[in-house]
């Protein structure tokens, strides 16, 4: 599979902190492939999105992208694990917000934000305010966000950490189907291991002090996969029993 | 009509009947105290005269020039120290030292520095309505979510200009509004001290009643600047509203 994104040996470091959050991380994301990036917190994945989502430089190593740049898209997109959304803007105009630095015309731009509006579910919510939404629209929202601009990549932190057990499950096979309905290329950062084994085609898990990128699993069960399938159930348990060896190495997670 | 509107227009109808009892039960001598009742009749007067609108567009001439200046700097100032962490430094202790000090304290300076003269007004009100809008400007800027701007930047928003436009500014407004709104109400109590000293308007007309034991006149310009207050206050909450109404 071509990589639309690969990184080779990158490093990050905090401004002012001792040593790398993270090191030699080889990572590449392939063209429409969903990856996953699991790890304890501390490990770094949000920094690693933050690398690649151009927020944070690396202190080493090269980013490749075999992306072509157009005016009017942004070749990356992120999504927040707190919806972020801004409470002074109506839902239209908070999905608006990528396309306002793009050369985007008035109408295209309002069939953009209709259009990822709709592929969340949520066609006859662009009037609403922020405030107006449960937590599981309000993730909606920021992804409908991330897709008005029409990204190769989606950058995805921890997107339904912080909903409940059954919103962030009827998300996920939204997620799914999104993917699925745009062909989009995601990276996804979560603690949940079972819901890196659901989602991902490939996961990875990372460790250690500084973290780098300790194991990666393939997941190959066809979709739509069953949540106790037995291979999603197999390497689920693989990863909790690596993650849990790392932890007692004392890696530093 | 509720019972609460009902309660405050007995409150507001029996202060003025002991007033009026206590006024014309001679207990206290008439230029001491005058009755309400004579109020309408100064009112007209005042109005007739031709002083009533003179001082009322007098004062307000100093009250616009003074909080507009005032406003606009203090935002400004306020937003760009909380904006670079070198200002914020250079400012803290002259901040400190400088805004303790009451505008009215300003008058000798005004005086040597304007004259007798609109600007002097102007510029003693100016300074209580900076100080009040440096800090809300301040404590707001500071207060907004890093998130947001985050945010902002992922999506390709990240010169000044943009972060400024695009969340600063929307972010910060409640707080930035509520010191213009303050700001607002501070003007309008400088006004009157602020032309004590001899420029034209409310405060000067009031000044010149009391030497003349004018009491009436002297409460008829009082209710006047409650009235101006109450007024520029309800018309910036219903545009305050407008533009906040985002919020809940």
């Amino acid at each position: 599979m071509a990589a639309i994104v690969s990184l080779e040996n990158i490093a990050a470091t905090f401004p002012g902190a001792d040593g790398p959050v993270f090191s030699n991380i080889d990572l590449s994301v392939g063209r429409g492939e969903f990856v996953i990036v699991v790890g304890a917190s501390g490990a770094g994945k949000s920094t690693l999105l933050r690398v690649l989502g151009g927020l944070l430089p690396p202190s080493a190593g090269t980013i490749k992208h075999d992306i072509e740049p157009r005016p009017d898209r942004r070749e990356i997109a992120m999504v927040f694990q707190e919806a972020r959304l801004m409470p002074w803007r109506s839902v239209s105009d908070n999905v608006a917000l990528g396309l306002e630095g793009l050369t985007v015309s008035r109408t295209e731009r309002d069939r953009r934000i209709a259009d990822a509006l709709q592929l969340v579910g949520l066609a006859d919510y662009g009037t609403r305010w922020a405030h107006e939404l449960s937590g599981g629209q309000r993730q909606r929202v920021g992804i409908a966000r991330g897709l008005a601009v029409d990204p190769d990549l989606l950058l995805m932190d921890e997107p339904f950490g912080a909903l409940d057990a059954i919103t962030r499950q009827t998300l996920q096979d939204e997620l799914l189907r999104i993917w699925g309905e745009t062909g989009k290329s995601i990276l996804f950062v979560t603690h949940d291991i079972d819901e890196a084994v659901y989602l991902g085609d490939r996961v990875l898990l990372l460790g250690g002090t500084p973290a780098r990128v300790v194991r990666t699993y393939d997941v190959e069960a066809a979709r739509p996969r069953s949540r106790d399938g037995e291979e999603v159930g197999r390497i689920g348990t693989q990863v909790k029993a690596d993650l849990s060896s790392l932890f007692d190495e004392g890696g530093g997670i | 009509m509720s019972r609460r509107t009902l309660l405050g227009a007995g409150g507001l109808f029996g202060f003025l009947l002991i007033w009026e009892l206590v006024a014309r039960s001679g207990v206290v001598e008439a230029t001491l105290l005058p009755a309400p009742s004579k109020l309408p009749s100064t009112l007209i007067s005042e109005v007739s005269l031709g002083f009533w609108h003179q001082m009322v567009l007098a004062s307000l001439n100093h009250y616009l020039i003074g909080l507009i200046s005032g406003s606009l700097l203090g935002v400004m100032v306020g937003a760009a120290v909380a904006l670079f962490p070198g200002l914020d430094d250079v400012q803290s202790w002259l901040a400190r030292l400088l805004r303790p000090i009451p505008p009215l304290a300003w008058i000798p300076f005004a005086i040597i520095w304007f004259g007798i003269s609109e600007t002097a007004a102007a510029f003693i009100i100016a300074i209580g309505v900076f100080w009040i809008n440096y800090f809300t400007a301040y404590t707001a800027v500071r207060a907004v979510d890093p998130d947001l701007i985050e945010l902002a930047a992922s999506f390709g928003h990240r010169s000044l200009g943009a972060r400024l436009r695009k969340v600063i500014l929307p972010a910060a407004a409640p707080g930035i509004l509520s010191g213009l709104r303050a700001g607002l109400g501070q003007g309008w109590m400088t006004v009157v001290a602020a032309e004590l000293f001899g420029i034209t308007g409310i405060g000067q007309r009031m000044n010149e009643a009391a030497g003349l034991l004018a009491t009436e006149v002297v409460i008829v310009y009082m209710l006047t600047i409650a009235l101006l207050y109450g007024l520029s206050d309800m018309l910036f909450v219903a545009a305050q509203n407008r533009v906040l109404r985002w919020q809940r």
